[in-house]
């Protein structure tokens, strides 16, 4: 209810601030025709809530259209953002999870592969990318890469630590039934750790839709992040603006959906 | 090998490294025998090392010295011939009751199908009364109850040994004797050997046929052996009737008031190996002076 009234009141002060209170400048007809209406009606550059709305629903309306590698549909972009995304976060789950339980379970592991850790994870994911357009030769498979080694991190540390810490009277029930290494990992470590290991997922994907967008401006040619830097090239705010919402919702989504799956793993005590 | 020792806990220490950089010895040299079909329970106060003792037997801890025999063997690790009841329960809180005892039953039996597996956990659902809770998940489930899922889960693989650690120190009254109860019918039917920690007096008169008074740590010992003199036949209710009752109970408490502090310094000579066998009120004299002094 107050998001609602908020979200009205944001509304009207946008609308309010970009009505257009500028100076005319007084000038020939002509030369008004190509300022267009920033200069000649005192319309601010910034475009209203109700340009971004009609934009908006052109786009909804045909978000797959494809006119060549500048003018593509919304949809279009947005499925290649995350399909990037997708692909670079299941390999990352692919080869955290695994090493993590390794990590986790193996005291000798954990202090051997520790510095690595230590040292690689600071790293910033874009870092990365010469790199990796260097080795790769790909700027998609570069972006991919890049979504790999940043959603890596968070799941492989809370991965490792959520397996460290099992209750240890959990583990000694194992034990007593004689329970072996592999079965004891699934059906004893895995269950108690998967609240934490889902939480390093979320923190995960929300990290790599963040890097997706600057991957993009910087290896251009398709996807969101290149869309918003097209547009930005192009001077159209309202296509900008556009796109910041579309990142914030489908940054949202993917972040509700691994909320429901912590959910649906986590057991009241 | 003598069905005398079934159990035998020859000269085990543990020693943890303390906080100054030297070692704390919680016990050494400590030797314990249980005979096959008996029930052992050792008493003590808190900290002098008894979850130590089991959790050695079970193989969950390892001695610092000493070994650990079992049917003639000497163990090593865990057995599923050796069934643990943990002082906290230790339910696995995302399986549902019958989860958790079908997680022990089908571990034993690698090869039962679902039915098997669902009739053998129910055997034992019903036994220690939870019929009715089945899926229901420990965090709904009252402390009492919780604990008995651990027993139901202890008995439903047949172990060779049960090892017990505090089972009903956490339940009501009511449900205490009840469970009592079951676990000494279960005992008796079965011949099954338990060795049992405990707080209780009167839980370990009415349930062993061996108490264990082990004095107050850090340097814990066995200082004696206490053959229950109560007969095999006894029941709970009446039990405080038996004329041995009053002997034994002053006895135990005597020792864990008083004599479990002093123990050590008072009985310079002690030996662990050959730890005195009493039985108050049948031939130990010195308990007579004793039941005369009772509070
Ligand atoms: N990992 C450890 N490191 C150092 N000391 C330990 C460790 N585990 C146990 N101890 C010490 O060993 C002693 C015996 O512990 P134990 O749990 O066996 O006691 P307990 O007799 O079972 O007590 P309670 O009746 O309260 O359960 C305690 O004094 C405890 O402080
Ligand atoms: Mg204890």
């Amino acid at each position: 209810m107050v998001s609602i009234l908020l979200f009205c009141g944001f509304i009207a002060a946008w609308h309010l601030a970009t009505r257009g209170s500028g100076e005319v400048a007084k000038m020939s007809p002509e030369y008004a025709a190509l300022m267009g209406a920033t200069a000649t009606q005192g319309k601010s550059a910034m475009p209203g809530p109700f340009d971004v709305g009609a934009k908006l629903w052109e786009h909804i309306q045909r978000p797959f259209y494809d006119n060549g590698p500048n003018d593509k549909g919304l949809g279009i972009q947005l499925g290649y953002s995350i399909a990037r995304v997708m692909i670079g976060y299941l390999l990352a789950v692919a080869v955290a999870i695994p090493l993590g339980f390794l990590i986790g379970m193996s005291p000798l592991m954990n202090k051997a592969l520790d510095p690595f850790i230590q040292v690689l994870k600071p790293i910033s994911p874009l870092a990365w990318m010469p790199l990796a357009l260097y080795t790769i030769k790909d700027s998609s498979l570069s972006a991919i890469f890049v979504i790999f080694i940043c959603s890596v991190w968070p799941m492989l540390l809370n991965t490792s630590f959520g397996v460290a810490s099992v209750r240890k009277e959990w583990i000694n029930v194992a034990r007593t039934l004689e329970v072996g290494t592999v079965r004891r990992a699934f059906t004893v470590i895995l269950p108690a750790a998967a609240p934490t290991i889902l939480t390093g997922m979320r923190i995960s994907i929300g990290i790599a839709w963040l890097v997706i967008v600057a991957a993009e401006m910087l290896v251009g040619g398709t996807g969101i992040g290149y869309f918003v830097w097209n547009e930005w090239n192009n001077l159209s705010i309202t296509n900008v603006i556009i796109a910041i919402l579309t990142i914030g919702i489908v940054g949202m989504l993917l972040d509700q959906v691994l909320a429901r799956f912590t959910r649906m793993v986590t057991f009241p005590e | 090998m003598t069905n005398d020792k079934f159990i035998s806990v020859e000269a085990i220490a543990k020693r943890y490294p303390a906080a100054g950089g030297g070692q704390t010895t919680i016990f050494e040299n400590l030797w314990l025998s249980l005979p096959r079909g008996e029930f052992g329970c050792v008493i003590g106060h808190s900290g002098c090392g008894k979850t130590t003792v089991l959790n050695i037997l079970a193989g969950l801890d390892q001695p610092t010295e000493g070994a650990v025999i079992v049917d003639g063997q000497a163990i090593e690790g865990t057995s599923l011939d050796r069934a643990v009841i943990f002082q906290s329960h230790a339910l696995l809180p995302w399986r549902t009751v019958m989860g958790n005892v079908a997680y022990a039953v089908s571990s034993k039996w690698r090869g039962w199908d679902k039915a098997k597996v669902r009739a053998h956990v129910q055997r034992f659902i019903d036994l220690v009364g939870l019929t009715g809770s089945e899926n229901k998940r420990p965090s709904e489930l009252s402390g009492g109850m919780k604990q008995r899922v651990g027993i139901a889960r202890a008995l439903s693989i047949t172990p060779k040994i049960m090892l017990m650690d505090e089972p009903f120190s956490a339940l009501d009254a009511l449900t205490r004797g009840s469970l009592q109860d079951e676990v000494r019918r279960i005992c008796l039917e079965t011949g099954q050997t338990t060795f049992m920690i405990t707080h209780d007096v009167d839980e370990a008169m009415y349930l062993a046929d061996k108490i264990y008074l082990m004095t107050n740590g850090p340097g814990a010992v066995i200082a004696e052996i206490v053959e229950n003199p109560l007969p095999k036949d006894r029941a709970r209710i009446d039990l405080h009737r038996h004329p041995y009752y009053y002997g034994l109970r002053n006895h135990i408490v005597d020792f864990l008031v008083t004599r479990s502090k002093t123990f050590t310094s008072s009985n310079p000579n002690h030996d662990p190996l050959h730890v005195p066998i009493v039985r108050p009120g049948i031939d130990d004299a010195s308990v007579v002076p004793l039941q005369a002094n009772a509070r």
